[in-house]
């Protein structure tokens, strides 16, 4: 019987010793050149297994036993290590990681809608989900669309409230408010039921300031039906100031004057700046007056083409750059129209 | 309208606060806008505030009535006294320097004590030596060796008013002891009048309102006073030449009067409602017109009988002629028109009828007869001339707004009552009184149901005639019907379905819109419609925000020279078709724009500075006058607009460049295919706005619907624009709208992995790039699943009038994986077709 081979031993050794300095190693690169060592085509354990064609004939199936289990532990301890020493390096990458978290943002160019797109986008709504739909109609009017057919008679002292911006071409005004609507959609409309919000640009003839503007958006409301009742006037526009400005807030209705609305009213909201302290907003009053409203005049109903003896109906006008002077505290209406982008962009 | 509480308690008992009584005024049509405090304590909770309170609340504990039981000399200062004053509880000396209480210096204990408002130490009063209203507070201090810590007030002092000469002498029945606000606190309500509420442009008015909601009773002022003068008939005659102008006019006269100053509680009441005392002549008028609403008008007799030569003076009213003239009061020389009414007498025009008295025959100072005008005028006459004269005046404020007949005598008579009383003298019997025309005052019929209709709540025909009645409405109810009839005191009531209309608004108002129930609309749902185009003109801006531009609202009133700078000289747009505005504020706003253009233009212009990065677009009408039409058309348009930096640089992202019209076409692209419209080309096109050379004409299909391009370099020399080119694009939304699909359908997407390969290509310079990619696209068919070209290369390597388009390509089946075969297969076909009909050629490196 021969003698033991002694590459059995240096087998032993080698793991023992391989075993021991894997245990040591702490990054990729060390470990790699530990795996060229131990486990590389030239390493110990990879030339026992192509010595054993030299190996004494009943050494032989001991010598591939014993290299294939130095093999498996070596690198089953190198997957473990690995695996170790990959953590490590991610631990010690992240505790290194770090962003200067106050340094700006780079923002994409963004877009926006002008603040009255936005204001009329939300009465709209509000007033669409009630089943009011939009119905525009034109700048220019004929002065019997704007103030005849509106019970609006020439030099009638109801003229004091508008002053009007008259064209070269006799009986031709911009429209001073979109009430001339009323008459062309129940003319369009006639017999049907009218649940419309009129929506557009108007003109007065005024000087412009922090306060008012020759140009101003206005949306008017229009029911009419054989069973609108000043209740339900008063219902409907409570339900949109309410979910315009806040579930909760006071209301009051009191008397006014348009020549194609009676009884008319004013409705003002309870100062939300001051919660009807008293300020610089509500002039000191409490109050906001926010819309006009009122049942339809008999002459501007039969003016639509509806008999006011089986008809009825109610109209209500807002100011829709009031609205937003107030929500978003703008303090000159000329920024409306003045388009500066750092106006805008706010919004 | 000023209301002095003081004063509208002659008409009506009022128990309500002050808080309360404004809000019932506005309750009722007339709007609070102030409460104005003379003394009297501010009401109402402290955490919520219904009205705006001015003026200064006196302290009851602070300032009381107290006496004056003697005035004695200062030992050391001649120009003060010392004052020997009870104020109810002890006798106190006090300091003051009055000049009105001189006179009764040393002279002993006063028989009748001077009654006076006491303010104690602490009091917070206005200070009366500085100009203004300025608040102090009382304080105890030593005036020449005299110590001080109490005074006697002015009525500046107590914000009655400016005066500050001596200190208020109250009336000797003066309760001594009492808070000063419980004898003399006052209040003025400034109220808004309606324009159909003008009959409440008066006391009586205003009570007549609160007497309906409040059941008090109304207390209406008549004339008490017999006349003792001579028959007035002999003495003045009236002649209407037109009935229609002048439906009505009276006439009274008090003889051997002499104007002086009005009793002072006149002169504080005309204060307070906002006039000026004059003299016991005016005085009365102008009080009695704002007791009545009827405006008074008082005539120099003598002057009268002098100008109808000595004999009796006959008035004449009429219309004036054309170019006719007239010398007002106020001295200037009117000119007149046929639409102004005149009153005249045999020798000429007196006055502007229901605006402004004449000068020759005004009342002055030596007037000692004078002949009392109460009328009527043709509303519309009188506000034609008040606003063609620019005259304002209290009457014309009435008048023009219609007066009711009726009131003309009624007035008079308190006019004449008042005048005798406050200037002497004696009232001539009876009156002139001319009345042809007296207005309809309508019957009308309202029943329950007709209420119940327009306001949603059940009001019986009780209810209504009492609510009726109040307002001086004769009623008869029967069954659910009443029939009211009108009152001779108003014109705003019509008849018939009007009238109703009318009615029901005086019942909702004295019933109280508080009391309405508010309900849910309940009737018929009307047929519901989609607004299509406003639907996509916002899904437009959406989309345009949403790639990073700002939306604009512009004016839509500009001036022809505004607009014809945005295009080149001579190209301008065509002046006849420009809505022009008869009264323009300013020049620069004197046309409806024809030009969305232009207007993004200027705000581009105004942005230049303020920001690197510009980029907007606005959604709006131009306005276009065709000559043929009435009305001019509306057209809408969509205008976009970028200028400088693509990016703003930041700290790690360096310049990245100027926009160009490839950002631009870009957008548009983005839109279009949002909007899913199909076959989208841009051809070469021109622009009286834009560069020859860099300017498209976009097509959807056959249909033009816009422009765009870089803006023509002379036409930015028009503008103060920085360096960077400017590119717009002007949008038809009237072609573009129609064109966007109700509905449009999705495309599957494959499971099966896509192919992708880059393909260069050569051709020459003059074939256009979507002519390539329409040849790839139509070749490659379905299987070829996207084309994008990623390069444009020109240069030595491939020759002069060549360019290079380098395309990636991505090759996917729905239904198999594509093989190296199948795409190299259909990538020779492609390269082949191009071959053939662009001459085009493989580019190998």
């Amino acid at each position: 019987m021969s003698e033991q081979p002694i590459i059995l031993i240096e087998l032993e050794q080698t793991k023992q010793k391989a075993l021991s300095l894997l245990a040591e190693i702490q990054d990729e690169e060390p470990l790699q050149a530990w795996r060229r060592e131990y486990l590389g085509k030239t390493s110990v354990v990879m030339s026992a297994f192509s010595s054993i064609g030299q190996q004494p004939k009943e050494f032989r199936p001991q010598v591939g036993q014993v290299a294939n289990q130095v093999k498996q532990a070596l690198e089953a301890s190198l997957e473990e290590r690995a695996k170790i020493v990959s953590e490590t390096a991610l631990t010690r990458k992240i505790t290194g990681e770090r962003v200067d978290v106050t340094l700006p943002g780079r923002q994409p160019n963004a877009g926006g809608l002008h603040p009255q797109t936005l204001v009329l986008r939300r009465i709209f709504t509000i007033f669409a989900e009630m089943g009011f739909q939009v119905y525009r109609s034109r700048d220019v009017e004929s002065d019997e669309y704007n103030f005849e057919l509106l019970n609006i008679p020439a030099h009638h002292p109801a003229r004091d409230m508008w002053d009007t911006f008259h064209i070269d071409q006799p009986g031709v005004v911009l429209r001073t408010h979109t009430s001339p609507g009323q008459i062309r959609v129940m003319r369009e409309q006639a017999p049907h039921p009218i649940r419309v919000i009129l929506p557009g640009m108007c003109y007065r003839y005024e000087q412009i300031s922090a306060r008012s503007e020759i140009q101003f958006n206005q949306v008017e409301v229009l029911a009419v039906g054989k069973n609108i009742t000043f209740g339900d006037m008063k219902g409907t526009l409570n339900g949109f100031v309410r979910r315009l400005f806040n579930a909760d807030v006071r209301t009051r209705l009191r008397p006014s004057y348009f020549p194609f609305t009676e009884p008319s009213a004013e409705m003002d909201v309870e100062c939300f700046v001051c919660a009807g302290k008293g300020c610089s907003v509500c002039k000191g009053s409490g109050w906001l007056e926010i819309l006009g409203c009122g049942i339809v005049h008999p002459t501007v109903l039969k003016n639509g083409g509806y008999d006011p003896e089986v008809y009825s109906g109610f109209a209500a006008g807002m100011g829709p750059e009031r609205i937003s002077m107030l929500l978003h505290k703008i303090e000159d209406i000329r920024y409306f129209w003045g388009n500066d982008a750092r106006f805008l962009e706010q919004f | 309208m000023k209301i002095p509480l003081s004063w509208l308690k002659d008409y009506i008992d009022i128990d309500l606060s002050l808080e309360d009584l404004a809000r019932t005024l506005t309750m009722v049509g007339l709007e609070v806008e102030e409460i104005s405090v003379i003394g009297l304590p501010f009401t109402g909770s402290s955490d919520h505030q219904e009205f705006k309170f001015t003026g200064l609340a006196w302290d009851p504990e602070k300032f009381i009535v107290a006496q004056i039981d003697e005035v004695m000399p200062h030992p050391d200062a001649d120009r003060l006294t010392l004052c020997r004053l009870h104020d109810g509880t002890r006798e106190w000396i006090v300091l003051t320097g009055a000049p009105n209480l001189f006179p009764y210096k040393g002279t002993g204990t006063l028989a009748t004590p001077l009654k006076v408002a006491y303010a104690r130490e602490g009091a917070i009063l206005y200070d009366g030596h500085k100009p203004g209203y300025e608040l102090t507070k009382l304080k105890r201090t030593k005036i020449r060796g005299v110590e001080s810590f109490s005074m006697v007030c002015s009525e500046k002092e107590l914000g009655i008013s400016e005066e500050h000469e001596g200190v208020i002498i109250l009336d000797p029945d003066a309760p001594t002891g009492i808070p000063l606000a419980d004898y003399m606190g006052d209040a003025v309500f400034e109220v808004a009048i309606l324009p159909n509420m003008i009959r409440d442009a008066s006391l009586v008015g205003v009570a007549r309102e609160l007497s309906a909601v409040t059941g008090k009773p109304l207390k209406v002022p008549t004339r008490t006073t017999d006349a003792s003068g001579p028959k007035i008939d002999a003495l003045a005659a009236i002649q209407i030449n037109d009935p229609d102008l002048n439906p009505r006019f009276v006439l009274g006269l008090v003889q051997s009067l002499e104007p002086k100053p009005s009793p002072y509680w006149v002169q504080r009441r005309l204060r307070l409602a906002g006039m000026r005392p004059i003299n016991s002549i005016v005085d009365a008028t102008n009080y009695v017109m704002l007791e009545t609403g009827e405006p008074l008008h008082a005539f120099d007799y003598d002057v009268l009988v002098q100008r109808a030569g000595g004999t009796t003076p006959t008035i004449i009213t009429r219309a004036a002629t054309h170019g006719e003239t007239l010398i007002t009061l106020d001295n200037v020389e009117r000119k007149l028109d046929q639409h102004t009414i005149l009153v005249c007498d045999t020798a000429g025009p007196l006055s502007l009828a229901g605006i402004m008295g004449g000068l020759e025959s005004e009342v002055t100072e030596t007037t000692r007869n004078v002949l009392l005008e109460g009328a009527s005028w043709n509303f519309i006459n009188v506000r034609r001339t008040s606003s063609r004269l620019h005259l304002s005046s209290e009457a014309g404020y009435r008048f023009g707004r219609g007066v009711h007949p009726a009131l003309a005598s009624w007035a008079v008579d308190l006019g004449l009552e008042r005048m005798a009383a406050w200037s002497g003298g004696s009232i001539a019997a009876g009156l002139v009184d001319n009345y042809p025309q007296p207005p309809v005052d309508p019957l009308v019929s309202i029943s329950v149901q007709d209420v119940e209709r327009k306001l949603g709540v059940t009001i019986s025909a009780q209810e209504i005639a009492e609510i009726l009645t109040r307002l001086e409405f004769l009623c008869n109810v029967s069954g659910d019907s009443v029939e009211a009839q009108t009152p001779p005191l108003r014109l705003d009531i019509g008849e018939g379905v009007i009238g109703k209309a009318d009615l029901i608004e005086e019942i909702a108002r004295i019933y109280s819109y508080n009391n309405i129930p508010e309900t849910n609309l309940a009737d018929e749902l009307p047929p519901q419609r989609n607004n299509l185009e406003l639907a996509n003109e916002e899904k437009i801006k959406d989309i345009l925000a949403g790639l990073g531009l700002q939306e604009v609202i512009t004016y839509r009133l500009t001036s022809v020279e505004r607009e014809t700078r945005a295009y080149l000289q001579g190209q301008f747009l065509d002046p006849e078709n420009y809505v022009r505005l008869l009264n323009p504020i300013a020049p620069e706003r004197s046309v409806m724009r024809q030009s969305l253009l232009a207007s993004v233009l200027e705000v581009l212009e105004r942005n230049a500075r303020i920001r690197e990065r510009l980029a907007f677009f606005e959604i709006g009408p131009v306005f276009i006058q065709e000559l043929d039409n009435h009305l001019p058309n509306e057209p809408r348009k969509l205008v976009i607009g970028i200028s400088g930096k693509r990016a703003i640089p930041t700290w790690n992202q360096k310049d990245s460049g100027n926009l160009d019209f490839y950002d631009l076409k870009g957008v548009l692209g983005s839109l279009l295919e949002k909007l899913h419209l199909q076959a989208v080309s841009y051809q070469p096109s021109q622009h009286p706005s834009m560069h020859p050379g860099k300017t498209a004409q976009i097509l959807v299909g056959q249909t033009l619907i816009g422009v765009l391009g870089e803006l023509h370099p002379r036409v930015k020399q028009n503008y103060d624009f920085l360096a960077p080119a400017v590119y717009v694009a002007e949008i038809d939304l009237e072609a573009l709208l129609p064109l966007i699909p109700l509905r449009f359908e999705s495309q599957p997407v494959s499971v099966f992995p896509p192919v992708l390969e880059d393909i260069a290509i050569i051709v020459d310079e003059d074939i256009p790039a979507d002519q390539v990619e329409a040849l790839i696209r139509q070749t490659g068919g379905k299987l070829l699943a996207d084309v994008r070209l990623f390069d444009v290369y020109r240069g030595d390597r491939i020759g002069a009038g060549k360019k290079s388009l380098a395309y990636s390509m991505t090759y996917q089946a729905q239904d198999h994986t594509i093989e190296s075969g199948e795409s190299t297969a259909l990538r020779n076909k492609i390269v082949r077709r191009l071959e053939r009909e662009l001459g085009a050629v493989l580019r190998d490196n």
